[in-house]
């Protein structure tokens, strides 16, 4: 796949999805915004894993944060602006990521991903005993707030959700992949990757490890919690099972799904995610066995995803037509 | 026996039951983790299944006019039956040994939804338990003070085990094998251990650890889907603390975490989990090997 095609796949498929609230019943819009939420704290997220080779096995703390900053902002202090509530949980995962990451770039591997589970633990503690706080296992309310200053009063949730808010959704999402796509082309991606694949060398080249590291945490934490606000105002409520260990496991299961080695892949997995947990909970309640058995398989069979997959087809057919070189979407 | 004093036991002996069981799972983790190098996450649903299996074993057994006191020897049996699926699994995680270690997390990960399914349709939604049969072992009682004798039997059966790991571990030609693999895999291979095989036999014991610990403590608590999850992530609190891959770790790790939450519970339940994760995130920033590891490479 040629830089050209790729831009025109990516062209194509927002497209697609700007049509979905015009073709397609409210439903399905409304199934989406959940993973606009889910691709932002992913793109962050494969900035630490994908990019940096971190595992974070807790950062569904920062989804949380971003839906209890955004149920702070509107329901204790009632701010109703949607920005404010965006901003407010940039900075939050700003200020959370700096100190927890400053203490756990220091270790990679397993001990990184012990210690971010920890972290995710220790917050979940926190959300569900101090009940005076935060409301505990029932969670906070995130009210209905206005979108650039607009109320949209004459919507009901869910038409505000399938329309208005799905729209300011897809924009947010393709300014943070923007965003993120600039960051990780930027020599401070380059530097990661350095890092990533060997650290010793890297730092004897004179990058520094740990600000590095530190700083694509951080970036992370604020790609999460912005992804965490959009999660909370769909579903109204800030509660602890945001943070809860195994929906770190999702985040990573997301990521792996679509392929962690391109740059796309976590969007391809949230997307692929969202609609296959739809379909197969309407078809059995048993939708865990078989979203195991397909994480099984594609760990095992599909180790660079989804979007490995596409791209080893794409040079199938290419190499029919025209030798091509590998992609550059690639990270490796 | 002053209240205040028997109040204080009650609370340990609770501590300390408790625990003995996260210290079978524990170590069945350790185990695992020291000679493969793979975190388990599954090794909570092995819990799971245990208690599940051990319900339905007791009720059969029972049912079927067995005496009451057979509720031990059946709990055993059931952790015991239940260690078949051991194999079976060490089969399937054999794709992803030479695999970065987010692979085998993942893989474990994608076992503990799976098996949460399995339990949901083998013993339903709802939780299950036994209604006080543990109670036909009577109760050991000193003024205010009473405990029941099976979590002292459960005590010692945890006790005992510590006991024959570490007989195994340190005076058997396969315990000197299993650590010899887990120092230097590469090396103990090139002298001709079968690794391949010492991996399957570490992980059946690494399950039959977990699938007792939940037959043992089903009496008490009652068996529920989320009790794989919560249970998984005790049980890494406890490695941790102790070191991974550490026996001796898990022994002490499950006391402090067992003592720490009986403790909390009673002087500030807020404080309960918290404590224990504030303590895992002090230990992997002071001492990440842990109190008993060995320094990490």
């Amino acid at each position: 796949m040629k830089h050209g095609s790729a831009l025109l796949l990516v062209a194509i498929a927002a497209g697609a999805l700007a049509l979905v609230p015009l073709l397609a019943p409210p439903f399905y819009a409304n199934l989406l915004v959940p993973f606009y939420g889910y691709a932002i704290a992913l793109l962050g997220f494969n900035l630490l894993f994908g990019y940096s080779g971190l595992l974070s096995f807790g950062h569904a703390l920062f989804l949380g944060l971003g839906a209890y900053t955004a149920a702070v902002v509107a329901g204790v202090w009632g701010i109703k602006e949607f920005e404010v509530a965006l901003l407010a949980a940039a900075l939050a995962g700003l200020i959370v990521a700096l100190p927890l990451g400053w203490l756990a770039v220091r270790y990679r591997g397993i001990f990184f991903g012990m210690l971010t589970l920890a972290y995710g633990m220790l917050a979940h503690a926190v959300l569900f005993k101090f009940y005076h706080l935060t409301g505990g296992d029932s969670g906070m309310r995130v009210p209905r707030m206005h979108l650039l200053g607009l109320e949209f009063a004459a919507y009901n949730k869910i038409e505000l959700l399938a329309g208005p808010f799905y729209y300011y959704c897809l924009t947010l999402c393709a300014l943070a992949a923007f965003l993120m796509w600039r960051i990780v082309r930027s020599p401070f991606g380059l530097h990661l990757r350095s890092l990533r694949d060997n650290a010793q060398k890297a730092e004897y080249l004179g990058v520094r490890v740990h600000q590095f590291r530190l700083a694509a945490f951080a970036i992370s934490g604020i790609y999460g919690a912005v992804g965490g606000t959009i999660l909370g105002f769909r579903t109204g409520l800030a509660d602890p099972e945001l943070v809860y260990w195994t929906h770190s496991g999702h985040l990573v299961f997301m990521t792996v799904l679509g392929g962690f080695s391109s740059f796309l892949g976590p969007v391809i997995g949230a997307l692929a995610l969202t609609l296959l947990q739809d379909q197969l909970q309407s078809l059995t309640q048993y939708w865990r066995l078989v979203l195991g058995a397909i994480l099984a398989l594609v760990v095992i069979f599909l180790p660079r995803g989804l979007a490995g997959l596409a791209i080893d087809v794409s040079l199938l057919l290419g190499r029919r037509s025209a030798p091509s070189t590998a992609s550059t979407t690639e990270t490796a | 026996m002053p209240a205040a004093i028997s109040a204080i036991a009650n609370v340990l002996i609770g501590g300390i039951f408790h625990a003995a069981v996260l210290f079978l799972v524990a170590a069945g983790l350790q185990l695992v983790f020291g000679v493969q190098k793979i975190v388990n996450l599954a090794c909570g649903s092995f819990y799971a299944l245990g208690a599940y299996f051990g319900i339905t074993l007791v009720n059969f057994g029972l049912g079927a006019g067995l005496p009451d006191w057979t509720l031990l020897p059946l709990l055993v049996l059931a952790g015991l039956l239940m260690v078949v699926i051991g194999p079976p699994i060490e089969r399937l995680l054999r794709a992803v040994y030479d695999r970065d270690e987010s692979f085998q997390l993942l893989l474990t990960f994608a076992l503990v939804l799976m098996f949460q399914d399995i339990f949901r349709l083998v013993w339903g939604a709802n939780p299950r338990s036994l209604n006080n049969v543990h109670l036909v072992y009577g109760k050991w009682t000193v003024g205010d003070f009473s405990v029941p004798v099976y979590n002292l039997l459960v005590i010692g059966a945890a006790l005992l085990t510590a006991f024959l790991i570490g007989l195994f571990l340190k005076h058997t030609t396969f315990g000197r094998l299993l650590r010899a693999t887990a120092e230097n895999r590469a090396m103990a291979e090139a002298l001709g251990v079968n690794v391949r095989a010492v991996y399957a036999a570490v992980f059946t014991l690494g399950t039959l650890l977990g699938t007792l610990g939940g037959a043992l403590v089903v009496p008490t608590a009652a068996a529920s889907l989320d009790m794989a999850v919560e249970f998984v992530i005790e049980a890494f609190a406890v490695v941790v603390i102790g070191g991974l891959g550490s026996m001796p770790g898990a022994l002490a790790g499950a006391g402090l975490v067992g003592l720490i939450r009986a403790g909390a519970l009673v002087l500030y339940p807020e404080f309960e989990i918290l404590a224990i994760y504030l303590i895992v995130i002090g230990v992997l920033l002071l001492k990440p090997s842990g109190l008993f590891g060995k320094p990490a490479a």
